[in-house]
């Protein structure tokens, strides 16, 4: 009998675990109970991955996982190193973090005969963002790639209004656009290397870029699936689709859209140029340069758009459509330190904006629902922790040293040493849009904050709100102070990858 | 001209401070005269109209889709040759699947061995879109207080009376008659999926016809007898479930090199191909509840 | 060019994907905005079926009494890639058309541009 080693097993434990509580969740009619069975399984997959993350990170190794019975180019498999056990622990304690916080928001939102529906999205949304971690094998990426769509979609109108479904078509729209690119692009590249396994791929394209053959189909193939996952995350010129479906969707949808589909889609981005790619072909090819300019129009037509708004859930969508801005900018620069600063700025925009996200949602409970920034005058003083929360999160967004944003932002800066042709408009960009973000955040940080005059009774806030806020608060100091084991572990990771 | 609105500039500051506007692009800009706001109104007036900005969108589409056409044209005509024998796809991957997949897997339809065995982890994705798509659809199309008004429950009140008054019997007669044989035909395609063409999803989909047949001839009320809601959602659950569970503990096994207790049978025998036939069974019920669960939910939004 | 005379097949699949393409940027109608989508889809599938195909050989089933051999059948993995696309794109379609329906009884339009404006109107 063969020695089995369960640390190997926790990616697949991790993906059928959340899986299996998708399929069950219809069973129970009481969303109550849909949702305590649904933490607890983040929970688990959290400790999980916790466990393999320091396995991985003590032995600096990256392992391959076989799903079923036949090895690499015959059957399917999952792959995982540092990097991905720091993303799935990442993504599950924020998971797990935003339901806790934004449970009051689900209750209230949803019908209470479709709230266990809405559980079983929240799973197999979390199941998919998983295998689009660990896949080894773009077709599985694929498919996976549609499950987050479709879950991703169903968790914006599950609120039911007539706004939440026009918006979520729009969402769609652009979703299935960018899928269609990245089908035909894999069926393009199946076509030229006939693998489907990622380190087959790659070493056929080696092979076949030493010999110069099929030169203009591998051009067209890379430029289709990076165009493709990007439209998915959100870059910029289609970053309205997040406008308009952040504010209509239930506060926990909003955190959960931004803080973590777009980041799964993203880090397939970077699991691409590495395993399928790799990043010298992606450099000769200049995709670097296109991503870099995508990133920094976004970075300051995002913050532009977002000093425009007056209300606030459309002000932290088009945050976000910055945010990923500065993400694509990381990836752009093209030197390693680029891409270990996006990394990082992953976890901590993920850790940030799902945050500002619930305490937006809380200030607005408080304001009568209102979302105008005027309406929420004094709304701080009602609900004490939701506005520390905000307030640490705007922090953190423009950067100012011990939080998550500052770390991340220094490393972008200090990547740009490596590329020296792209310094200065990098560093003037990061200048800008700094400033930029700090204007948008002010005057809301000053409303909240507003005394105000009559004594009205404090109503009352939900006792796991603030608990779920407390933890991101602490998460995103420890994030802004404890930086030095996270980084390395990004750079073994990706050394790794 | 009465204009208590215009403002100072420090008013304007207060005002952004306080929240209550937003940073805007001055409104009008003088400069050496110009009047760019004019200009701009012109603009839109008498060259950027509606109608021109949308032939403007359309030419552009258009542009943009024959370029993309053409980048793709390029692409095929580099592409190895249609039909060729030593395509680079034809490697040691199809070798195996080809020359040992019948002995590896027990199924003589090559195809499904390789979706139900080699690359199940992708088949498992797939049939959890399929559960995922009738989940959608009951959330958005489930009766319930947001998108059903009084006046749609009485015109289907209306309906329902009107389907029981008028008695279609040659139709009726010919539908019961087929229906049990559009059943057959879906069972004998799903037990045969791994000896033959078919499987799962095409056995499903013609089960899932036949419940069609038999709902739009005899009404949802007769349908509800034996399949309700709570019937729908119990065989989906339950059947996804089977799979999860099969195909887990394959892969547990295989990935940690454990014995597999699933005998693979005689290949080419109805009960052969160790798991395919349970996993085929499963994926056919999904579908044809799904493909039920989809017109039902269209059509009456209830199940 | 001859190239192309040869690859015909997955030439009309790549013009099929640029019309689904081009129907998914133009059409303002959301029932043929997603017919567009299904043609990109179901372009991509004959795209694979023709990529399986090899002159001259049979479908991937082994009879009784016969040996296996790579040289009598096509290539089965772009099959099996098809019949995973086609349950994908059902259950999208099935999805995409719910939400029209909705959209369609709440709004009374199907033109999408209409429908954005009349929710904007409402979200305020």
């Amino acid at each position: 009998m063969a020695h089995v080693n369960y640390i190997h097993n926790i990616p697949f434990i991790s993906i059928f675990l959340t899986m299996f509580g998708g399929i069950i969740t219809p069973l129970f009619s009481n969303g109550k109970i849909a949702q305590k069975i649904n933490l607890i399984i983040v929970c688990i997959v959290g400790v999980l991955s916790a466990i393999l993350l320091g396995s991985v990170w003590q032995n600096k190794e990256s392992f391959t996982f076989m799903m079923g019975h036949f090895p690499a180019p015959w059957g399917n498999e999952l792959t995982a190193g540092p990097l991905e056990a720091l993303m799935a622990l990442t993504f599950s304690f924020v998971m797990a973090t935003t339901l806790l916080g934004g449970a009051k928001f689900i209750q209230n939102d949803i019908l209470a005969e479709k709230q266990n529906l809405y559980f079983v999205m929240i799973n197999l949304l979390f199941g998919s963002m998983l295998a689009l971690i660990y896949t080894n094998d773009i077709f599985t990426a694929y498919v996976f790639l549609e499950i987050n769509t479709i879950a991703s979609c169903a968790i914006i109108m599950a609120k039911g209004t007539g706004e939440s479904i026009a918006a979520t078509l729009h969402y769609l729209i652009i979703c299935l656009l960018g899928s269609g690119l990245f089908l035909i692009g894999i069926s393009l590249l199946y076509s030229i290397t006939g693998h489907l396994l990622m380190p087959n791929i790659q070493q056929s394209i080696i092979q076949l870029t030493r010999t110069g053959e099929y030169a203009f189909p591998f051009a067209v193939v890379i430029g289709m699936i990076i165009i493709g996952i990007s439209i998915k995350s959100a870059v910029f010129p289609f970053h309205f689709m997040l406008a308009s479906a952040h504010p209509a969707a239930t506060p926990a949808s909003s955190s959960i859209l931004s803080g973590l589909v777009l980041k799964s889609f993203i880090f397939l981005n970077i699991k691409m140029f590495y395993c399928v790619f790799t990043i010298d072909l992606i450099r000769n090819l200049r995709i670097t340069n296109v991503l870099f300019l995508f990133g920094l129009i976004g970075m300051v037509v995002g913050s532009v758009s977002a000093l425009k708004e007056t209300r606030i859930k459309h002000m932290l969508a088009y945050s976000s459509a910055a945010q990923i801005g500065y993400i694509y900018m990381g990836l752009g620069l093209g030197n390693h330190a680029g891409m270990v600063a996006a990394c990082f700025h992953i976890l901590a925009h993920a850790a940030t904006k799902a945050m500002l996200f619930i305490c937006a949602g809380g200030l607005m409970s408080v304001s009568e629902g209102k979302d105008g920034i005027h309406d929420l005058r004094g709304a701080a003083h009602k609900n004490l922790m939701a506005g520390i929360g905000f307030t640490v999160g705007g922090l953190s967004m423009v950067g100012v040293p011990l939080t998550a944003g500052f770390v991340s932002k220094l490393y972008f800066a200090s990547a740009t040493i490596y590329s020296p042709q792209k310094m200065v408009i990098t560093l003037l960009t990061l200048a800008i849009s700094m400033i930029l973000n700090a204007m948008y955040f002010i005057p809301s940080a000053i409303a909240i904050w507003t005394p105000v005059e009559k004594k009205t009774e404090r109503p009352k806030v939900s006792r796991r709100m603030e608990i779920g806020i407390a933890i991101f608060i602490v998460t995103n100091f420890c994030l802004g102070i404890f930086y030095k084991p996270i980084i390395d572990m990004i750079e073994l990771g990706i050394g790794l990858l | 001209m009465n204009e208590p609105k215009k403002k100072s500039t420090w008013r304007h500051f207060v005002d952004w401070v306080n929240g209550e506007e937003a940073i805007e692009v001055p409104k009008k800009i003088s400069f050496k005269k110009i009047d760019f706001n004019k200009i701009k109104e012109n603009f839109e007036k008498y060259i950027w109209s509606g109608r021109k900005k949308a032939i403007f969108y359309l030419v552009m589409c258009a542009f943009v889709c024959t370029v993309f056409i053409a980048i793709l044209l390029h692409t095929v005509s580099a592409l190895p040759y249609f039909g060729g024998g030593n395509n680079p796809a034809s490697n040691e991957v199809v070798q195996r699947y080809i020359e040992s997949g019948v002995e590896e897997t027990g199924a003589t339809n090559i195809v499904a061995g390789m979706i139900l065995d080699y690359r199940a982890f992708d088949t498992f994705g797939e049939s959890n879109v399929l559960f995922l798509a009738v989940i959608c659809v009951v959330m958005l199309l489930k009766k319930d207080k947001y998108n059903t008004t009084q006046q749609e429950i009485r015109e289907e009140k209306e309906d329902e009376m009107f389907d029981k008054e008028d008695d279609n019997t040659i139709l009726k007669r010919i539908a019961n008659l087929l229906a049990p044989m559009l059943f057959l035909f879906g069972i004998y395609v799903v037990l045969n999926g791994h000896i033959s063409p078919g499987g799962g999803f095409s056995g499903g989909a013609i089960i899932g016809a036949g419940l069609v047949l038999y709902a739009s001839v005899n009404g949802q009320q007769n349908m509800q007898r034996f399949f309700k809601y709570k019937t729908f959602v119990l065989i989906n659950v339950t059947c996804l479930l089977t799979y999860c569970i099969l195909k887990g503990y394959s892969f547990f096994t295989g990935a940690n090199h454990l014995p597999n207790i699933i005998p693979k049978g005689i290949p080419g025998a109805l009960f052969s191909g160790g798991l395919i036939l349970p996993l085929n069974i499963c994926v056919g019920m999904i579908v044809a509840c799904t493909i039920y669960g989809f017109y039902a939910l269209f059509t009456k939004g209830e199940i | 060019m001859t190239n192309l005379m040869t690859n015909h097949y997955e030439a009309a699949a790549v013009i099929l994907f640029g019309i689904g393409f081009m129907n998914l940027l133009l059409s303002r109608n959301l029932i043929k905005k997603f017919i567009g989508l299904n043609i990109m889809d179901t372009a991509v599938y004959l795209f694979l079926a023709a990529k399986g195909y090899i002159a001259g050989r049979a479908a991937p089933i082994v009879l009784e009494g016969t040996t296996a051999s790579v040289e009598k059948f096509i290539n089965p993995v772009p099959s099996g890639l098809v019949l995973t696309g086609i349950v994908v794109s059902v259950s999208v379609t099935a999805f995409s058309l719910a939400l029209v329906q909705r959209l369609y009884k709440h709004y009374g339009s199907l033109d999408l541009d209409e429908i954005m404006e009349k929710a904007k109107k409402e979200g305020h």
